[in-house]
């Protein structure tokens, strides 16, 4: 018991972490530009994909910092010449063009890598067990991704609180004008923050294709989850992202190693739902709803505190 | 008080305007009457199946997008639901012989959609704007998988499927062949844009523009925004409801792919393309959109990406959608300067195909090397054939696109300077809508 609690604490810190390196620059990138990036999800996947390929043709490592180059150069060059474009016909437009870009993106990657999983391997050198709990080997490269989340995590707080760029980006969040006069480039910064916002979204997916599957849906099974974290953390609240990615991480986790269902816990008390349709609520495992639970988080999330956890601002 | 009411109502309709308004609906029901006998193929007839299902859907869509100004990525939840509870109605009506015929059946799926919108818009609606998205998907994607989970209600991957000719018939009519599908579909189209057309029309359809528009000043007025929104969340579910029904009654199944993304997505593609400005887009939409899906799937395998860059391209240029764009032209055609604009649509038409030429022989040539490499490198695309692997292709797709984006570009600029030309002559006599 202790042991499953122990991997499942790290597996859904790591989890969340993962969820934290994309929500961030959603995060951000929907303060400054008051445009949630529906293709968010689909530049961590354009990560992995752009991992695999550059590790196959130069190895592991230069991938890990080529890919999420290009992917940001990607992203700033979508800000520059497609979304600022479509700002003046409003949010929807931009929230639709995004959209689209997203559906665009799938569908290229689908075209060139195909529909089924590519074989994207944890590097060698990170190919072994750290250490071990009780009986089970907890592998390298988690730790590894991990380490990299948290790295990142402290880095952007430095940059964002330390920083003059911070100072500069964080006006811009508020009072983008001011900063204008003051002759600052702001549509520059724009563009940087949705560039940094795409690239942080690559990284995610280069540590996190060899661990999990690459394959062309990943963008649609892991974006619906992403907009969960930035709504239940509130919008536009970067703590509340934060709080929300780990509780995420943490509740599909623990949810996914529970075998318990209804049938098991009160089984003997009523055996004649067992017969009807019911059944399938009766008989469902904990592990079988772990992927709905973000979505009844969120409805709770709603009915409880609409503007979210941390969030203060209405939209 | 008099003095302002007239100055604010408007004009009572010219007995002319009255003819060519119900003439119109007149033309359409008479063109749906006769459409089988123009076209009466198999395959024509479930084209207009679909299209009319269609209709229905980004109609009731559009009672969200564009007349309440909500954006929704889960509408496809009211219309699967609808699709599920009319295929079990169908089994038990069948099995328990009781006297409901089929016409009914998509009352059921209506009062289905109506329900769970009910249920789950209160919460939903509390926001609106890009939360109210974010929520939509949420939803959507907890009862797309749930119904995953619930396997003895939706039948798992594989889906419940029913028998439409069980039921008693309705005046000698099975419901059988194909024919009859159409008529009942027609019907139903006929019903639920006079119905949904009507809507717009009441008080409370002017409200919920209202509540787009400007939702603080709403609220000054004394109505609740969040009321209005849930009212407009659950009209809308109801007739999704409907059209749900009826495509489950045209596929005798219904299965977990009715309520998933891609629906949703296809429902939010066909009313912004059609336009979600005026009443009539979302019809347009939907026959333009399910034409060229059925179209484009027969010409080429990556359709879906043709459709996802021209729904980008209608986002960036055309935000009024397809109705949209042909509206802006009514000014020039009352003020008779359209004439001026024609030379440069025609100078611009030329180097804008060659672009996209260019841009699609680029991504047929792609498709054949990754999709199929082993295979014969002279391959069809759209009718016309080429050597996917000889360096000309490439060459020739490169210059097609760069030097047709620059002469594009340019022929544009001289076009929108033609327009407004145009425009201020319009304006000068008169016509500025």
């Amino acid at each position: 018991m202790l042991e499953l609690i122990i991997t499942s604490t790290l597996n859904g810190i790591l989890f969340g972490m993962l969820l934290f390196l994309m929500a961030s620059g959603l995060t951000v990138i929907f303060s400054m530009l008051g445009v949630l990036n529906f293709a968010h999800a689909s530049f961590y996947m354009l990560g992995a994909f752009f991992g695999f390929q550059i590790s196959r043709w130069v190895g592991f490592w230069p991938a890990l910092f080529i890919a999420p180059l290009l992917a940001g150069a990607l992203g700033a060059a979508v800000e520059r010449f497609g979304l600022r474009r479509v700002h003046r016909n409003g949010h929807v437009a931009e929230l639709l063009f995004t959209f689209g870009l997203a559906f665009a993106i799938e569908e290229v990657v689908q075209m060139i890598w195909g529909k089924s999983p590519v074989d994207f391997r944890i590097p060698p050198s990170l190919d072994f067990p750290a250490f071990s709990i009780f009986s089970t080997n907890y592998p390298a490269y988690k730790m590894f991704m991990l380490l990299v989340s948290i790295a990142i995590f402290v880095g952007l707080l430095v940059v964002l609180k330390k920083s003059r760029v911070g100072l500069i980006v964080q006006a811009a969040l508020t009072h983008p004008h001011m900063v204008a006069h003051l002759g600052h480039n702001v549509e520059r910064v724009f563009m940087l923050v949705f560039g940094v916002g795409t690239a942080l979204a690559a990284v995610a997916g280069v540590i996190a294709g060899p661990a999990l599957v690459t394959q062309s849906n990943m963008a649609a099974l892991l974006g619906p989850i992403l907009f969960v974290v930035v709504v239940v953390g509130g919008l536009g609240s970067l703590p509340g992202a934060f709080v929300a990615s780990l509780l995420i991480g943490l509740v599909q986790t623990f949810a996914v190693s529970m075998n318990g269902s209804l049938a098991g816990a009160f089984g003997p008390l009523s055996p004649d739902y067992a017969q009807s349709w019911l059944s399938d609520i009766w008989g469902v495992t904990v592990a079988q709803i772990a992927p709905i639970m973000p979505y009844v988080l969120l409805v709770l999330i709603l009915i409880f505190r609409p503007m979210g956890l941390l969030g203060t601002r209405e939209t | 008080m008099t003095e302002l009411a007239s100055r604010v109502a408007p004009p009572y309709p010219q007995p002319s305007e009255r003819i060519k308004f119900y003439g119109l609906w007149a033309a359409t029901v008479l063109l749906l009457l006769v459409l089988p006998r123009l076209f009466g193929s198999g395959g024509a007839l479930t084209t207009f199946s679909l299209i009319g299902i269609s209709i229905i859907f980004s109609l009731s869509y559009n009672i969200l997008l564009g007349q309440t100004g909500l954006l929704s990525f889960g509408h496809a939840v009211y219309y699967g639901l609808g699709g599920f509870l009319a295929i079990h109605a169908v089994n038990l009506i069948g099995a328990n012989k009781l006297p409901i015929p089929l016409p009914f059946v998509p009352l059921i799926g209506g009062m289905t959609g109506l329900f769970f919108a009910a249920l789950l818009g209160w919460v939903s609606t509390q926001r609106s704007g890009t939360a109210f998205a974010m929520i939509s998907l949420g939803v959507a994607e907890l009862i797309a998988s749930s119904a995953l989970i619930l396997r003895t209600f939706f039948g798992g991957e594989a889906g419940i499927s029913a028998n439409r000719t069980k039921l008693i018939r309705f005046f000698d009519w099975n419901f059988g062949p194909q024919i009859q599908i159409y008529y009942l579909v027609a019907a139903w189209t006929v019903i639920a844009i006079i119905a949904m057309y009507a809507l717009t029309r009441t008080p409370f359809g002017r409200m919920c523009n209202a509540v787009r528009d400007n939702p603080e000043r709403v609220q000054f007025v004394g109505y609740d925004p969040h009321v209005i929104r849930y009212l407009a969340f659950c009209f809308a579910g109801f007739f999704a409801g409907i059209a749900g029904a009826l495509a489950a009654i045209n596929f005798e199944i219904a299965n977990s792919a009715y309520l998933g993304a891609v629906q949703s997505g296809t429902v939010l593609f066909s009313t912004y393309i059609g336009g979600v400005g005026y009443f009539i887009g979302p019809i347009v939409g939907a026959i333009f959109v399910t034409a060229l899906s059925l179209g484009l799937s027969d010409l080429t395998s990556v359709w879906q990406l043709y459709f996802g860059l021209f729904f980008i391209a209608v986002v960036t240029f055309a935000p009024g959608g397809i109705t949209g764009l042909l509206m802006m032209h009514r000014p020039l055609l009352k003020g008779g300067t359209l004439a001026k604009v024609v030379p440069y649509y025609l100078i611009s038409l030329v180097p804008t195909l060659a672009m996209i030429a260019g841009l699609v022989l680029a991504i047929e040539t792609v498709v054949h090397h990754t999709v199929n490499p082993g295979e014969d490198p002279n391959i069809r695309a759209f009718g016309i054939s080429f050597n996917a692997s000889s360096p000309i292709t490439w060459l020739a797709a490169l210059v097609l696109v760069v030097a047709g984006f620059y002469v594009a570009r340019k022929t544009w600029i001289r076009l929108a300077h033609a327009w407004d030309e145009a425009m201020t002559a319009a304006r000068d006599k008169g016509h500025s809508t």
